[in-house]
């Protein structure tokens, strides 16, 4: 699954105009998480055609990146998450960043995931059969 | 040429000189009443500088050294304060001027059969004229496009068949940026040789328009005090910028001392043979070094470096004295980057800050924000070990820097401000 990340300066109405632009091209933002530092931010949405809309963000001369990212459903209990985070450290697999969202249309909970090294991923998720 | 060669231009130059009345009271206040007391180099060196204050307070034409009716055109040079500083060519001037341009452009490599792309200012600026004069004195086909309307330029590039690109070097950087954004790509262009001035540059941002334009790069300096564009440029051999004969440079210290063959201080021209307007000892408050000798193009005299920065742009920062370019020149080393950047000069708590805006683009933007502070490290470090002071970068959007189509301005001092306050 790719994920869809565009650099924002700190700039008051930065963000607004950054989310206005993607409500003009119609997009339905499926989840969305920003990191930020006291200078600049990086907003990360997941939405259904990615290339298509990181292009037309580049024609409004934004910078954007694809990244790949995984999107994994977790049991929506106490500890639920924590059991499928012990399970990938235990196959060597380093987490970068991740957000959680409830997916609309099964009221299920999920996380997106970043990880380092997304072989290694790979090989866990078969091995763990996760989805 | 021979030392006595010289000192008969030199003293030629002051005899014209002395025909306006500002020069004239000068000269006479160091005991030089007539050419013939400019025996030696020691005398010539006796000569007080002229700076472009001096140009002012003639202005506007209270330094020409012909009648009137001789001079044939004026160029001016806008002042960031008060009235511009104006200079005068006879008919004889400028066909000199574009006899020197022409034979800059043929070490050059270009030949009647060229197309040349003037894209530097028409007007009052040097820059138009200046090449336009010494393209058609070539007999190469002359495009006057001046700057400004970028589609334009474009578009005649394309369908002329433009060889030669005469422009600003941050110009030509936004020209190459418009291109890639028209989806035009460098082959569809016939461009083989950049002639770019009026604004100091690198040599990285030399191989950035070399690779972006598929052309090559050369620098070319002048400014409208001793003539205009033409008194150095750089053969193909690009080993330095080649001064006309027409010229004697010399360069000096802080205090005024000349400097050594080799050493780096302010570049002051006189000029030989100029009449309208002769240039003594004109102080160009450009720092560079100068040396002696021969090249493989013909050329034999003095080949001055690139202009490494302005005495004026010259930055004090907590006392160390830091150029532009210096930022620049680490900027581009870091690679990815555009060089397109911003600083800020301020003062907090009675200590200088100095802040580096970048822009990020899709090459250097990374999803992740260790990466992109690793980015803003590497770039500080950079800039630390060129200029030998910390500074603070920041990383703002992709065309949030104003391009501009002349002279770039880079930086904002705003300690100038407070000492008002
Ligand atoms: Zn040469």
């Amino acid at each position: 699954m790719m994920q869809l990340s565009i650099f924002l300066e700190n700039e008051k109405g930065r963000l607004a105009y950054a989310l206005n632009l993607l409500a003009e091209f119609n997009v339905n933002i499926q989840a969305l998480s920003l990191a930020d530092t006291k200078d600049y931010g990086v907003l990360r949405i997941i939405v259904a055609n990615p290339e298509e809309v990181a292009q037309q963000l580049r024609e409004h001369n934004c910078v954007v990146k694809l990244t790949p990212v995984w999107v994994l459903k977790v049991p929506d209990s106490s500890g639920g998450l924590a059991g499928v985070l012990d399970k990938l450290v235990n196959e060597g697999v380093i987490v970068e960043y991740l957000y959680a969202y409830v997916e609309k249309a099964n009221e299920q909970a999920q996380v997106v995931l970043r990880v380092r090294d997304t072989a290694i991923m790979q090989a866990a998720m078969d091995k763990l059969k996760l989805e | 040429m021979s030392q006595e060669e010289l000192l008969k231009g030199l003293r030629r130059t002051v005899e014209q000189a002395l025909k306006a009345p500002y020069y004239k009271r000068k000269l006479t206040e160091v005991g030089i009443h007539y050419p013939a007391d400019i025996h030696t180099m020691e005398d010539f060196r006796r000569i007080p500088l002229t700076e472009k204050e001096d140009l002012r307070r003639n202005y506007p034409f209270g330094l020409f050294a012909e009648p009137m009716e001789k001079i044939v055109r004026v160029h001016a040079s806008s002042g960031t304060t008060g009235k511009p500083t104006v200079v005068g060519y006879t008919r004889e001037d400028i066909k000199l001027w574009a006899a020197i341009v022409a034979k800059h452009l043929t070490r050059a490599g270009v030949t009647s059969d060229d197309v040349i792309h003037i894209a530097y200012g028409y007007g009052l600026f040097t820059g138009g004229m200046g090449l336009h004069g010494g393209s058609e004195e070539l007999g190469a086909l002359t495009i006057p496009v001046s700057g400004g309307n970028t589609q334009r330029q474009l578009m005649i590039m394309k369908d002329f068949g433009s060889t030669v690109l005469c422009c600003t070097p941050s110009y030509a950087l936004y020209l190459a940026e418009s291109l890639e954004e028209a989806g035009i790509s460098k082959d569809e262009l016939k461009l083989r040789v950049g002639v770019f001035g009026a604004e100091p540059w690198t040599d990285k941002m030399r191989d950035e328009i070399e690779a972006r334009l598929g052309l090559q790069a050369l620098d070319i300096y002048g400014l409208s005090e001793t003539m205009g564009p033409g008194v150095s440029m750089e053969c193909l051999k690009c080993n330095g910028l080649h001064i006309d004969e027409h010229f004697y440079p010399e360069i000096l210290d802080e205090n005024g001392n000349v400097l050594p063959e080799g050493q780096s201080g302010e570049l002051v021209l006189t000029s030989l043979g100029k009449m309208g307007f002769p240039g003594l000892r004109y102080r160009t408050k450009d720092l560079t070094r100068i040396s002696y000798g021969s090249c493989v193009c013909g050329h034999t005299g003095w080949t001055m470096r690139r202009i490494s920065g302005r005495v004026d742009d010259m930055l004090i920062i907590r006392g160390v004295n830091v150029f532009p370019s210096q930022i620049e020149e680490a900027i581009l080393s870091v690679g990815g980057i555009e060089p397109h950047y911003f600083i800020i000069v301020d003062r907090e708590n009675n200590l200088d800050t100095i802040e580096v805006l970048v822009e990020v683009n899709a090459q250097s933007f990374t999803d992740e924000i260790r990466e992109l502070e690793q980015l803003q490290e590497k770039l500080q470090s950079k800039i630390e070990d060129i200029t030998g002071i910390s500074v603070k970068v920041r990383l703002v959007e992709p065309k949030s820097i104003p391009r501009s189509e002349g002279k770039a301005k880079r930086v904002e001092d705003k300690r100038k401000e407070k000492i008002f306050q």
